[in-house]
Parts: C-alpha cells; sequence; structure tokens
C-alpha cells in the first residue's frame, strides 16, 4: 500500500514539475534546446518511474507507531525552531537546548541529558570558535 | 617513468606539515567515523566537507582530509563488525560473517590486526591500480565530445542502481529527482529563472552540500529517534582485545586471499554502480567458493576476515577511478567527494590531470601515506577506537546533528538553508523507510547541470539536430552499455539482492 501511495505522489510530483517547467519564461534569445527540454524529459521519466511504483509495488516497509511517528515530528518542529532561533539567541544557548532535548529523547536521563547538552554546545564552540576561528551565530551576548 | 615523476612530485605536495597533520587528523576521524555503527563513510565524509571549507583550505588540502576519512572509515568499519557483530558501516557487514565468529573463539584481537594488515593490502594495491589505470582512463576520455559526455552521465544514472538497489523504478525515481532538484535556479545558457516560484533564495539554485548533508546525516538522526535503538550498543558488551599481532602462519595462510580479494575489488570499485559493499561481497562469495573446502567459512575463519575487508578497501581506491579520470562517481562516497571538488571550482576529468597536477597527484600520494597511517593506527592502537565504541548513539547522534548544522550554517549563515536541510532531512528518512537508494539522488543534483549543458552544447553545435546524440560510434556504445545496465539488474539482482542483503537491517542503509 504504501508503495501505491508514494507512486500517486510521485505522479503528481511528475505532472505539477511538467506543469511548472511549462511556466518558465523562455527569453528572446535561447540556444537550439531551450531552458525547458531537459525539465520535461526529467517530468517523463520521473511520471513513468512513479506509475511502475504504483502499478508494481513492493512488500511495505515497517512504520513506525504512531508515538514513534509524534517522536520525529517533534525532533523536526525542535530542528526548525533551532534553526529559527540560532540567529537571535546565539550559537551556545540554541545549540545546548536543541542538542539537549535530542539526547532526551534518545533515550538519556533527564539531568543527564541537560548536562550532556550543555557540554555537547560548550565542547562544538570550543573547537570550531576557539580552535578553528569558524564564525558561528552570535546571539545577543556574543556566543 | 612519466607517472613516477610526476608521483614524486605528488610526494612534494602531500610532505608539507599542514598536509601530513590533516591526513592524520582525517585518518583518526576516518576510523572511529567507520567504527561507530550509524556514521558511515558516506554521511562521515559529507558532515566534514563543510568544515574543509570554512576552514578556508584549499583544493588539495581539503582533498586529502576528506579521502583519508574515506579511507579510514573502510578500515573502521571491521571493528564494531568483529566485537559487536554489527556493522560499522555497509561495506563492514561482510565481516561480520567470520569475524564475530572468531572474536567469540577469543580471537578477537587476532581478527583486528589480520583484517587491519588485509585492509592495507587492499588499498595499497588499489592506489596503484588508481596510479596505472586512471592516466590511462584519461586519454580515452580526450576522445569524448558533449554527446559521448551525456550519453556517458546517463549511463551513470542507469547503473548506479546497479545490482545492489532492490528496484530498478525507484532508482530512476531518485536520479530524476535529483535531477530534477538540479535545475532549480537561473538557467546557466539564457539567464532565466526556472522552477523558483519566484524565491530569492533560490536563484542560485539549491546547495548540494545542504543536499547532502541532508539526506545523509540528518535522516541518521530520524532513524535512530524512530527506533530509539539509543543505546543499542556501548552498554552490556564487555569488550577484550587480547593480543593484538596475528601469528605468521595465519598472515601467510591468508595472502593468496588478500590479493585475489584486492584485485576483484579493485575491479568492482572502479564499475559503476558498484562500490565497495560489493566489492566485499563478491571478495567474499568468491574465497568462499574457492577455498572453503571444509565449509569453514562463517564459522571463524581467518580468510572469510581478509577476504571482504581487502576487497572493500580495494573497492573504496578504485571508485575514486572513474571520479577523478571521468567525473563520474561511482559509489556514494565518490559522490559526496565529487561534490568536494566542484564546490572548489576543480572541475574532474580528463583536464584535471592536465590543469592540476599537483592536486591529483598530490592526492595519490597522500593516499599511500595515509594508508601507512592506518596500519599503524589500526593495529597497535587498535585499542583506542574499541574504547570509542562504548560512546552509546544517544549522546553521539545529536552531536553528529549540531556538527552538521554548524557546518552549514558556517558556509552560508543563513537559517534559510538550515530549513532546506531539514527538509532534505525528512525526505531522506522516507525515502530510506520506502526503500528509494539516495546516491542517485546526490548524484542527480550534482551532475545535473553539466549533464544539461553537454545536451545543450551537443545539439547547439550540430544546429538542433537530436539525432547527433547517437552520432558516433562511442556514443551509441556508451548508449548500449547504459540500456544493458538498466535492465540487467531486473534479472539479475533477484539473485545477487537477496543474498547480500540477508543481513542487511531493514532500512535502506545509504550505500558507501
Amino acid at each position: 500500500m504504501s508503495d501505491r501511495i508514494f507512486g500517486a505522489v510521485g505522479l503528481c510530483l511528475a505532472l505539477f514539475y511538467g506543469w511548472a517547467t511549462l511556466q518558465i519564461q523562455e527569453s528572446f534569445l535561447s540556444d537550439a534546446v531551450g531552458p525547458k527540454t531537459f525539465p520535461l524529459v526529467i517530468a517523463v521519466i520521473l511520471g513513468l518511474a512513479s506509475l511502475v511504483i504504483l502499478l508494481r509495488p513492493d512488500p511495505d516497509p515497517v512504520w513506525p507507531s504512531l508515538a514513534r511517528l509524534a517522536e520525529i515530528l517533534a525532533a523536526v518542529v525542535v530542528m526548525i525552531l533551532y534553526a529559527e532561533f540560532l540567529p537571535i539567541v546565539g550559537f551556545l544557548i540554541a545549540t545546548a537546548f536543541a542538542s539537549a532535548y535530542l539526547t532526551w529523547r534518545l533515550g538519556t536521563g533527564p539531568l543527564q541529558s541537560v548536562v550532556v547538552g550543555v557540554a555537547t554546545s560548550i565542547g562544538i564552540y570550543v573547537i570550531f570558535k576557539l580552535v578553528l576561528g569558524l564564525s558561528l551565530a552570535s546571539g545577543p551576548f556574543g556566543f | 617513468m612519466d607517472t613516477l615523476m610526476s608521483l614524486a612530485d605528488g610526494f612534494h605536495t602531500a610532505l608539507t606539515f599542514e598536509n601530513l597533520l590533516l591526513a592524520l587528523l582525517g585518518t583518526f576521524l576516518g576510523t572511529m567515523m567507520g567504527a561507530l555503527p550509524g556514521l558511515g563513510p558516506s554521511n562521515g565524509v559529507a558532515i566534514l566537507i563543510p568544515l574543509a571549507f570554512t576552514l578556508g583550505l584549499g583544493a588539495t588540502p581539503s582533498l586529502i582530509l576528506l579521502t583519508s576519512v574515506y579511507y579510514g572509515a573502510m578500515y573502521g568499519g571491521r571493528i564494531s563488525s568483529i566485537l559487536l557483530n554489527i556493522p560499522g558501516d555497509e561495506p563492514a557487514m561482510m565481516t561480520c560473517l567470520d569475524g564475530y565468529p572468531m572474536a567469540k573463539k577469543g580471537l578477537a584481537g587476532e581478527a583486528l590486526s589480520l583484517s587491519g594488515i588485509a585492509s592495507f593490502v587492499g588499498a595499497f594495491i588499489a592506489t596503484w591500480g588508481l596510479i596505472l589505470l586512471a592516466p590511462q582512463l584519461v586519454k580515452f576520455a580526450l576522445l569524448f565530445g558533449p554527446a559521448e559526455y551525456f550519453a556517458l552521465f546517463a549511463l551513470a544514472f542507469a547503473t548506479l542502481g546497479g545490482v545492489s538497489s532492490t528496484n530498478q523504478a525507484k532508482s530512476a525515481f531518485a536520479a530524476m529527482l535529483g535531477l530534477g532538484l538540479s535545475v532549480i535556479g537561473v538557467d546557466t545558457q539564457t539567464g532565466v529563472p526556472r522552477l523558483t516560484f519566484g524565491e530569492v533564495h533560490l536563484y542560485d539554485g539549491l546547495d548540494f552540500l545542504v543536499a547532502i548533508v541532508g539526506l545523509f546525516a540528518l535522516s541518521e538522526v530520524f532513524i535512530f529517534l524512530e527506533h530509539r535503538h539509543g543505546s543499542a550498543t556501548g552498554a552490556g558488551h564487555k569488550v577484550s582485545v587480547g593480543r593484538i599481532t596475528p601469528p605468521w602462519k595465519m598472515v601467510k595462510e591468508t595472502t593468496p586471499t588478500m590479493l585475489r580479494s584486492s584485485l576483484l575489488g579493485f575491479v568492482a570499485g572502479v564499475l559503476p554502480g558498484a562500490g565497495a559493499s560489493l566489492g566485499s561481497f563478491i571478495s567474499y562469495s568468491m574465497e568462499k567458493k574457492l577455498v572453503d573446502r571444509k565449509n569453514t567459512f562463517g564459522t571463524g575463519d581467518p580468510r572469510g576476515v581478509a577476504a571482504p575487508e581487502a576487497g572493500n578497501n580495494a573497492a573504496a581506491g578504485g571508485a575514486l577511478v572513474p571520479m577523478l579520470a571521468l567525473g563520474v562517481p561511482g559509489s556514494g562516497t565518490t559522490a559526496v567527494l565529487l561534490a568536494v571538488l566542484l564546490s572548489l571550482n576543480i572541475t574532474p576529468g580528463p583536464l584535471l590531470f592536465q590543469n592540476n597536477p599537483d592536486v591529483v597527484w598530490g592526492l595519490i600520494a597522500a593516499l599511500f601515506i595515509a594508508n601507512f597511517m592506518l596500519l599503524a593506527m589500526n593495529i597497535p592502537m587498535v585499542g583506542i577506537f574499541t574504547r570509542v565504541l562504548m560512546i552509546p548513539p544517544r549522546i553521539l547522534m545529536p552531536i553528529v546533528a549540531m556538527v552538521s548544522f554548524v557546518g552549514i550554517y558556517g558556509i552560508s549563515g543563513s537559517s534559510f538553508d538550515l530549513l532546506v536541510m531539514i527538509g532534505f532531512g525528512v525526505m531522506g528518512w522516507l525515502l530510506r523507510k520506502l526503500d528509494v537508494p539516495l546516491v542517485p539522488i546526490i548524484l542527480g543534483t550534482l551532475l545535473g547541470n553539466t549533464m544539461e549543458n553537454n545536451l545543450r552544447r551537443a545539439v547547439t553545435i550540430s544546429n538542433g539536430d537530436y539525432w547527433t546524440l547517437v552520432g558516433s560510434p562511442l556514443a551509441i556504445g556508451l548508449w548500449t552499455v547504459a540500456i544493458v545496465g538498466f535492465i540487467l539488474p531486473l534479472f539479475l539482482s533477484r539473485f545477487v539482492k537477496a543474498r547480500m542483503h540477508e543481513r542487511r537491517d531493514d532500512e535502506g542503509a545509504i550505500s558507501d
């Protein structure tokens, strides 16, 4: 069943890709092939491959339970928040929070997670910023 | 003679303090990444690329660092295979078969040192193979025009799924997805924006480094979250190594095996779409057929440890040949290395050998040096790495995620790229669940633009005549190989795959 859904999504993607390609504004100065040919070929093969997947599906993979799925979703949300807040609060604080969260969710005790998170953040800061001189996001406090 | 002169120049380039230090760092990190289950050569190299850039390393030093990681990971994978029966990376899968039984018999130290020697022999022979074969391939590649290059790229995509993929439709899907992503951005020939939907960030195209780190490194984090096998390793395993030198008798016995497997592995590595996993697989199977008279393979036969290790290290070297000489990588990690070259504004292929001989030969010399370093690191100092295995993934994986973020942010300094990377991470997780190979996606985003430019150049030169694409015997030959290479696995793979995937976990692991 998963593969049938996947194939159908792929087919929609191919159609959308083809449609989007046709929307490309061609300039009056163009080479013999033009900017549309290559993406159109891609769309066609993408569609054919999706069709094959749809018609001849593999056995279903083992999907995680709803709880695990929520776990992954939560991690994605945390990462997005991390990306958004990184320039605002600075590297050290954002990273300590994000890595503590991930460590906790992977099965470490809460207190230990906080310690590991802070240590990870400081460790990366020391190695990459102080030793290697990389520019990391600096927040209002300069770190 | 020419070759030896160039090689001497290469050693001159490689033997600077900075480069030696980078090789040492690379081999150390590589062995560690190889040893840790969940971090393989391709995501190991992927995480380090952004760092190599932000450190402002030049072309040769970055390549030395990253290929040392590559070679190192091939060595390191065996450590957890032997000690824990968990392959540290995919090519080390076959090493479990005889390595773990040996460890159970109390021969862990012998197995580790023997496989270290086998890895050395494999990598050493393959590096010589690279020296001898790559220049020949370059001469051949000089005959290629745009039409032939277009056919060559098609061949790479058609064969990439190859024998190791489970479903050709899915590898085709992956390749097209990658090519489709590469189209995004301003068209290089006419200057019109394509598929950007008015988003200014997309005008430059998607940065393939962002895609690579997301697909390879972040998806691994999600896989760990899904299973929460955060404590799968480390706890509960008492690792004792014992003596760390193999008895001479064992080395002598396994020498023919090592030599045969190295040659076979090298050939498997050069072929498109094969890579190190296949190299170790066919080396093991062939040795089993050839010398396993008493049915000892699988019960801790030293030859069963030497064969896959020599095979996978030789294949790693072999896979560098088409990447450097043609610009068409044959495996996951070499695709990632190609990304490094492209980001450094170096186009691999025949011109690389003419325009940047220092890069090529410096790299080759560095491979020799790294190989000796690895031998030293992996036999007397193997104890350090067995201790690394004690780090549980629940602490390691967040570090991997954070280092990925740091690297990508360091390159662009924009949150937008981080969001795109997270998107790729989720996509990578989904596609791995559905058993869609990730390597063709990477290769598509990398090669898409060059492939399209060659197509357009070929057709423009012949005034809009598309028949020029099959207008020379060479092009026809390449297309034929491409078509056969795509169709043949449909029949063949059922056989090979079934045996190769016997011991594989359910998610499509990242190919080497």
